[in-house]
């Protein structure tokens, strides 16, 4: 489990260093499908202000996150653990009047995110799971004489090997290795 | 009455921590002539993955879609997550002809093609739709009589709007007046459609329950005498962990929390024990003595 972290004092001030600034950024992330209308961002706050998660957080702002992408200044954002903190609750995906899309925004960045190695522990192994098995979770031997005693019928075990080939051509198992510390 | 048959889609977590709404939903839709398929290929949704890679999440998502179409059934889940997952996954696999290809070509390699010529429906869906208000209601053979209740409805069942088009997500009636069917009175509450903070746990537990701790509050303030949630992550936070928030921050809450079909089950008359009660962590005796 990560420890929720207090911004870093730089982005507390705002200061921009040029040199962290990446301006072909904000094209790339516009092209991924969900970011496309990341510069109609117009900052006015309403995921923020309606956001219950960054009600309790002293770090997470969906504003704060989007502008930085916009700047192109997303490699401190990449590994934060803020990123990891949206709920994915729509909210407001729901209610941004410029129509963007945050949750999904959060969802590129966090792939970029994971594509250079910065992955929470408990969601690569939720990844290795379902290559293994075909769900997220494994559900102990006590459960399932629980589900006969009851009745109930066996539960689905995904077709393994079509599963292992699948998640192959699109890169999923490199994406949740873990990498050499 | 139109055929009600529909490839059951548990997902993941039901069946690791909430049995109950399994086998009570099983029961009511037993009753109300809702036939249930198995399917034993069935792999997770995708929507835990996609945070890794949303590549992933619509091949897991595709392989579902394709099996429901092989079996010529449409699909009925249980878990709001999944629901959206598989809802999104289709209606944009149908929509986007490019991505569609694109998916095609992946499913190739393993036999499989998306044609979209399958539906997914939520539970609480198939029983306003296809079963009908109606029909519910001359299944109630002991009605509630002085039940206040509060209903959650998990984020993903409503949002984002735009995808899902099944009730108005900041002012939703489908599930109240499914309860309301039941005699049980839906209480207004704060923040009502707020995230119960579930989907971020493994990451972070202070503010999920900080959220939750705030919700309980709002419902036992606003009278209420039990919850209904139709998500197993929102009932996983209210009553697997209503313990633990009480512990926590030196509260009592004592909410009953219980699965709409163990309302509904209750109310058509169903023994307790074949809707899986004792499942339920918070004590629910308050909530049989109103019946």
């Amino acid at each position: 489990m990560t420890k929720e972290t207090t911004p870093k004092e730089d982005e507390r001030k705002r200061i921009l260093k040029i040199a962290e600034v990446n301006p072909g950024l904000q094209y790339e992330l516009s092209k991924a499908p969900g970011a496309e209308k990341l510069m109609q961002c117009l900052q006015c706050g309403t995921c923020t202000a309606d956001c219950p998660i960054a009600r309790f957080s002293g770090s997470y702002s969906p504003r704060l996150i989007i502008r930085m992408a916009q700047l192109g200044l997303i490699s401190k954002v990449l590994s934060s653990d803020t990123i990891w903190l949206c709920a994915a609750c729509f909210t407001c995906t729901d209610r941004c009047p410029q129509d963007l899309e945050l949750a999904s925004v959060l969802r590129v960045l966090r792939n970029m995110a994971v594509k250079k190695g910065f992955i929470p522990e408990a969601l690569r192994e939720m990844g290795s799971n379902v290559v293994e098995t075909g769900s997220v979770y494994k559900v102990p031997g006590s459960r399932i004489r629980k589900r006969e005693a009851a009745g109930l019928p066996p539960l689905p075990k995904s077709n393994p090997r079509r599963l292992a080939k699948l998640a192959e051509i699109v890169g999923f198992p490199k994406l949740i290795e873990k990498r050499g510390m | 009455m139109p055929e009600s048959k529909y490839l059951l889609y548990l997902g993941c977590v039901i069946p690791y921590r909430v049995l109950g709404y399994e086998i009570s939903a099983r029961k009511v839709a037993e009753r109300l002539g809702i036939e249930l398929v198995e399917m034993p290929e069935f792999n997770c949704c995708g929507l835990p993955l996609d945070p890794i890679s949303h590549e992933m999440m619509l091949i897991l998502a595709a392989q579902n879609l394709c099996l429901a179409e092989q079996k010529k059934l449409n699909i009925m889940t249980l878990c709001p997550g999944c629901n959206g997952t598989l809802h999104k996954a289709n209606k944009t696999l149908k929509e986007d002809r490019g991505l569609r290809e694109e998916v095609n070509r992946y499913l190739k390699e393993v036999g499989m093609q998306f044609k979209g010529t399958t539906h997914v429906k939520h539970f609480i869906q198939v029983l306003v739709e296809d079963v009908g208000p109606e029909r519910i209601k001359d299944s109630i053979q002991k009605p509630f009589n002085d039940l206040k209740v509060a209903e959650h409805y998990g984020c993903h069942l409503l949002r984002p709007a735009k995808h899902m088009d099944l009730d108005d997500p900041e002012n939703p009636t489908i599930l109240k007046n499914l309860i309301e069917i039941t005699g049980a009175k839906c209480v207004d509450y704060m923040d009502e459609t707020e995230c119960c903070g579930a989907p971020i746990i493994g990451v972070n537990d202070k503010i999920p329950f900080q959220l939750a701790r705030d919700k309980l509050n709002h419902i036992k303030r606003a009278g209420a005498q039990a919850l209904i949630t139709i998500c197993p992550f929102c009932h996983i936070m209210f009553d697997i962990n209503q313990p633990r928030i009480e512990r926590a921050f030196g509260e009592t809450f004592l909410i009953p929390t219980l699965h709409y079909p163990q309302l509904l089950g209750l109310a058509m008359g169903i023994k307790p024990d074949d809707l899986a009660l004792k499942e339920n962590k918070v004590d629910i005796s308050r909530v049989l003595n109103l019946l």
